[in-house]
């Protein structure tokens, strides 16, 4: 179980930072939402895995249990990625319909302009 | 328990959903109670800072839940000061918002800037390295609401960028405080301190790994080079006052590398012995370098004015690398110093870009010219570090902290040479902009944003151009006053620097462990 939860671990990252370094944002998005995936099940792993096993301890006898702790991290960092997708796939739309482009990088006419002089 | 300690925390979290929910259509009440809000953050900030002088560490557990279960807050003279430095940096940037009008350029930036408050205070206060995540988020939404504010195409466009750096950074954070987590079985940051300190040197690789990743996502908030490259195109394109603002963000980093570094991972613990200092200080330089020469090269005054704001963080972070007592009492001087300069250089730049456009070149000259020039001279004397301002009192300080180090010939030359060159950039900006348009030799080339420029002063005419110098001139007051007032500030720093190099005091306060 280990290995298969590591390498889930290890292939959704390097799959995510190859995503991430295409030029559009469409890749780019799927790339942070697969490296978002890999850090949930990284951090759910960092608790030890265990099979079976409450998330409670049990005071009467000595069973076997499971870390809670990692378990409400990884909430909450689930919410917060889901809150950031959303965020970016908003900021990215708009970025393309003002543009008409949707490359992740800026250009060299984007930088020499004056910035954003508002319209 | 102290309740003042959550206080800066819980004021703009209850102001900025009320100004969002209440008062949405009401531009001159959000103005309003947004200032409102600013004055009583400093106020809260003086407080808590007049009870950190005492010099006793104050703990506040969060559901009264004690200390390595519960999150707490923790406050120490760092946390005050910089809680401090983030209400006294709020006040002239909310004012000027106001004063050019920048705040009704789009929705919710009152709104957006508390959320941003909330989050930096937040991440200053806070004991335990999960919760420091929780307010790095917190600072982060809003920041991108913030960068993004106002729109237009290469504003978004940035805005793009800056949100996948950051959400990466994010990312990064995480695995690091997994791998930290897995370790040592906590993420309070006292606890951390003992946990780290019992675990023999020998099968720590994993806490290692975990050590230098945490450092990572600090340096890339600090915009550590090469971690740099998401800062000068963010800034640039950022509403000038916002920037003005994430002049603060920056340095969250650096605090997180100081209060983390100092604490848990400290230069005399065995597992993470010498790591910090050997890899940080020849980046810190390199960061200088390079900022030095992006202010030289610079076409574009808000470029220009991030590269200083990355210079700023080079001479910062090669104070804190030098893990000394003496050179972290000179590098929270310098804190101090810097976000007041890199603010100050960020409003004279905005000014400059709404009469003129912010091209580095010779153009018709632009109405009040004679006071926003000597506004940037004050600026760029403060940010390069000649006398008499206080960035002279700041490098003087580092360059005498260095001095026994191994490197310090390195230092030495790094920070002067890196001065001289701002100096000489800053020169060449300001007599471009301010001189070059009054020399009759100089035909202006034909400016194609002319036009544009006079539609946006028809469009967008400031609303209370004297509310605007003043909040420019309550910065140079502050300048001023950290010149003036610098043996005082060096003691706090000083005892502050003192705090942070005896960590036990701190442990036992969170652990609530006697002596």
């Amino acid at each position: 179980m280990e290995a298969l939860v590591a390498s889930a671990v290890g292939v959704m990252t390097a799959a995510g930072i190859f995503l991430i370094l295409r030029r559009r944002t469409f890749p780019v998005i799927l790339g942070l939402s697969l490296l978002t995936y890999a850090v949930n099940v990284f951090l759910f792993a960092t608790g030890r895995l265990a099979l079976d096993a409450p998330a409670v301890l049990n005071k009467y006898e000595d069973v076997p249990y499971t870390d809670p702790l990692p378990q409400a991290l990884v909430l909450t960092a689930i919410v917060i990625s889901f809150g950031m997708t959303a965020v970016i796939v908003m900021i990215s739309l708009s970025a393309y319909l003002s543009s008409k482009d949707d490359h992740i990088d800026m250009s060299a006419s984007d930088s020499t302009d004056a910035p954003g002089e508002d319209a | 328990m102290n309740h003042w300690i959550v206080a800066p925390i819980v004021l703009p979290a209850i102001l900025a959903p009320f100004i969002i929910m209440v008062l949405r259509y009401h531009l001159d009440l959000q103005r309003i109670f947004s200032v409102a809000g600013v004055v009583g953050l400093l106020g809260i900030a003086l407080t808590i800072t007049a009870q950190a002088t005492t010099g006793e560490i104050q703990v506040y557990e969060l559901g009264d839940w004690p200390a390595p279960f519960g999150i707490v807050l923790v406050l120490d003279r760092m946390s005050a000061m910089m809680v401090l430095l983030t209400a006294l940096l709020a006040l002239p940037i909310v004012l000027y918002a106001i004063g050019s009008g920048w705040d009704d350029r789009g929705k919710h930036f009152h709104a957006l800037f508390h959320f941003q408050l909330m989050g930096v205070c937040g991440a200053f206060l806070t004991g335990d390295a999960f919760n420091l995540f929780v307010f790095f988020e917190v600072l982060l939404i809003a920041s991108y609401g913030l960068m993004t504010h106002g729109g237009g195409a290469v504003r978004l466009k940035a805005g793009v960028q800056y949100v996948t750096y950051n959400l990466l950074g994010s990312t990064l954070f995480l695995f690091a405080l997994g791998t930290i987590y897995s370790v040592t079985g906590t993420l309070n940051m006292a606890d951390l301190a003992v946990r780290v300190a019992e675990i023999p040197p020998e099968d720590t690789a994993l806490l290692r790994v975990g050590a230098v990743l945490l450092l990572l996502v600090f340096c890339i908030k600090a915009a550590v080079l090469p971690l740099h490259f998401w800062l000068p195109a963010s800034y640039a394109n950022a509403p000038l006052p916002v920037a003005a603002l994430f002049a603060i963000m920056t340095k969250v980093g650096a605090y997180s590398i100081l209060r983390v570094y100092t604490l848990a991972f400290g230069p005399d613990v065995a597992v993470t012995e010498g790591l910090v200092g050997t890899w940080l200080q020849p980046a810190a330089m390199v960061t200088l370098a390079v900022g030095a020469i992006g202010i030289l090269g610079s076409q574009h005054i808000a470029r220009m004015v991030a590269f200083c704001a990355i210079t700023s963080m080079g001479t910062l972070l090669i104070a804190i690398s030098l893990f000394s007592e003496v050179a972290t009492a000179a590098a929270l001087y310098y804190i101090f110093h810097s976000t007041l300069a890199t603010a100050l250089l960020f409003l004279v730049a905005d000014m400059v870009m709404e009469r003129r456009g912010g091209a580095i070149a010779p153009t018709a000259p632009m109405p009040q010219t004679g006071l926003i020039s000597a506004l940037f001279f004050v600026g760029a004397i403060a940010m390069a570090g000649m006398p008499p301002l206080s960035g002279f009192v700041g490098k003087l300080l580092v360059l005498d902290a260095s001095r026994g180090a191994p490197d310090a010939t390195a230092v030495w030359a790094v920070i002067l040479i890196g001065s001289f060159v701002t100096i000489v950039g800053l020169a060449r900006a300001g007599s471009l902009i301010f001189w070059k348009s009054h020399d009759a030799q100089v035909v202006p080339p034909p400016e194609p944003e002319d036009e544009e420029a006079t539609d946006i002063a028809v469009a967008a005419p400031e609303p209370h151009p004297g509310l605007a110098f003043s909040s420019v001139f309550g910065a140079v007051l502050g300048l001023i006053l950290l010149t003036l007032f610098a043996g005082p500030a060096l003691q706090y720093t000083s005892k502050t620097a003192e705090q942070l190099f005896t960590p036990d005091n701190y442990i036992s306060a969170v652990l609530g462990r006697e002596e």
